[in-house]
């Protein structure tokens, strides 16, 4: 079970409170993370990447055990702290202005 | 007796005013989307219920949101588990996938080489005039594209593009189809209208497209005196009785054209400045026109600190200053393009407003107006509903 933190507008978005939780089939990934979300949530599909490229979107940011794995490939694995559940996935909608 | 509702799209979220036909005492209600920007709502003229919206965020891109029971509740189309399922049963998501057809190509850019397509946001809603699963929506980087089912999927009608759309460049605002008017009498017939871009009309339902600029001069512009596109159009109107005649806010100068565009005929006549961004047709009056003259291009607020909406009863070239309700001093705001709109009540309602916030509303065709709400966020579009 990973647990997933989503930004305020997501959550409204997905129409959740607080953390989601997910079951990611295969090797927990960034990318599997994320295909797991806008699988429970198709609302979400869009928002985090790109529908047509599938990359991150240049404002939103992915946190795991304080660790930035934004700019890391998204079959990067996500630290054993995450997959067990004992820290979660940080979704976060970077600072961008003033 | 008729009820009226507002839909009003801002910097931060979007407002629903009512109001019966006195059009005197309104409810508001909102934020709805709190913190989104709503560049635009637009009810089905066929179920006024159905309303869509478009949502977005330099943070989380777009998102297309539908309602069908008059903005009480909003679902992105096609995102419910109980709603579209793709082939492996899954919902599909996809209502806010905007998805140039085929290669995306390139358009100018502002050093002159040739620069690639980006999907940025929709602008611009327009649902059909027989089918409330039917709307066009106008996007940045300019494009049309289409939905049949509500807005689950949408597809683009590509030909527009290929109206030299390698020459078109984005000003200062952007590049997007701001401007999308159906003909009601025609389904084939549709104009378009895109800053930097200029003036389009289809009469095969989207599949071709040809510019309709003739007559435009936009010499601080263009080099061009001839120039098919590139004019900084800011917005086009027409009344429903007369889908071949458009008035036309141009980034300078008001224009009007009898034939469907073929040919335009400056009508500025004595208004204080001609530059200025919205105009609308009074729905009683097909000759009566409305606009709101800014300062310049340099200056996007009224000239003098006044707040003035200029009606032409004329059908253009004599005008005539709306002052009563408005601010007269100190008033440094703009209106966009898509923040005015007509009610089809007799006498006309008026509605527009403002980057200040404001929402204003005249209930005797522009004769007086008041402030219907006064401390929103910036307003980017004003939309009216008549309800039974």
């Amino acid at each position: 079970m990973i647990r997933v933190v989503l930004p305020f507008h997501l959550r409204n978005l997905a129409r959740v409170d607080g953390e989601v939780q997910l079951e990611v089939a295969g090797p927990a990934t960034v990318g599997a993370v994320l295909d797991a979300l806008e699988t429970r949530y198709p609302a979400l599909q869009g928002t985090m990447r790109d529908h047509g490229t599938r990359k991150r979107r240049p404002f939103v940011r992915f946190f795991a055990c304080q660790e930035d794995l934004s700019l890391e490939p998204s079959e990067t694995p996500l630290p054993e702290a995450v997959t067990s559940g004992a820290e979660p996935f940080l979704i976060v909608g970077a600072m961008a202005g003033g | 007796m008729s009820k009226i509702r507002v839909l009003v799209g801002t910097k931060k979220g979007a407002f629903i005013l009512t109001a019966d036909g006195k059009r005197q005492n309104w409810e508001i209600s909102g934020p709805h989307f709190a913190g989104w920007e709503m560049y635009h709502l637009k009810g089905s003229p066929v179920d006024p219920n159905r309303i869509y919206a478009s949502q977005s965020s330099g943070w989380f891109g777009q998102i297309i949101q539908r309602s069908d029971d008059g903005g009480r509740t909003w679902n992105t189309p096609g995102s419910d588990h109980d709603e579209l399922k793709s082939p492996d049963g899954m919902p599909r998501g996809e209502s806010n996938k905007f998805v140039y057809e085929g290669e995306a190509g390139t358009h100018k850019w502002y050093d002159g080489t040739q620069h690639p397509w980006e999907f940025k946001r929709v602008w611009h809603l327009e649902p059909s005039v027989s089918d409330p699963d039917t709307a066009y929506a106008g996007v940045e980087d300019a494009a049309i594209f289409k939905t049949t089912d509500g807005g689950k999927t949408w597809q683009e009608l590509p030909g527009l593009r290929r109206a030299k759309g390698n020459l078109w460049q984005p000003g200062a605002g952007g590049m997007a189809v701001h401007t999308i008017l159906l003909d009601p009498k025609n389904e084939q017939r549709i104009y378009v209208a895109i800053s930097a871009g200029g003036c389009f009309r289809t009469d095969d339902g989207g599949k071709t497209w040809k510019p309709i600029t003739r007559g435009l001069k936009s010499p601080f512009e263009l080099p061009d005196p001839d120039a098919e596109v590139g004019h900084c159009v800011h917005r086009i109107a027409l009344h429903p009785s007369r889908p071949n005649v458009l008035f036309m806010q141009k980034h300078w100068d008001v224009l009007r054209t009898d034939n469907a565009g073929e040919q335009w005929t400056e009508i500025s006549g004595d208004l204080p400045t001609d530059f200025g961004f919205p105009i609308d047709v009074n729905f009683n009056e097909p000759e009566t026109v409305y606009v709101v003259p800014i300062t310049s291009d340099s200056l996007h607020y009224p000239p003098d600190g006044k707040l003035r909406v200029y009606r032409s009863k004329t059908g253009g070239n004599e005008w005539e200053a709306l002052t009563k309700g408005l601010p007269q001093k100190d008033c440094y705001v703009n209106v966009l393009r898509d923040a005015m709109a007509v009610d089809q009540l007799d006498p006309c309602g008026i509605y527009f407003g403002t980057t200040g916030g404001q929402v204003y509303g005249s209930a005797d065709g522009g004769n007086s107006w008041t402030a219907i709400v006064r401390d929103l966020p910036a307003v980017y579009s004003v939309e009216v509903q008549m309800l039974p």
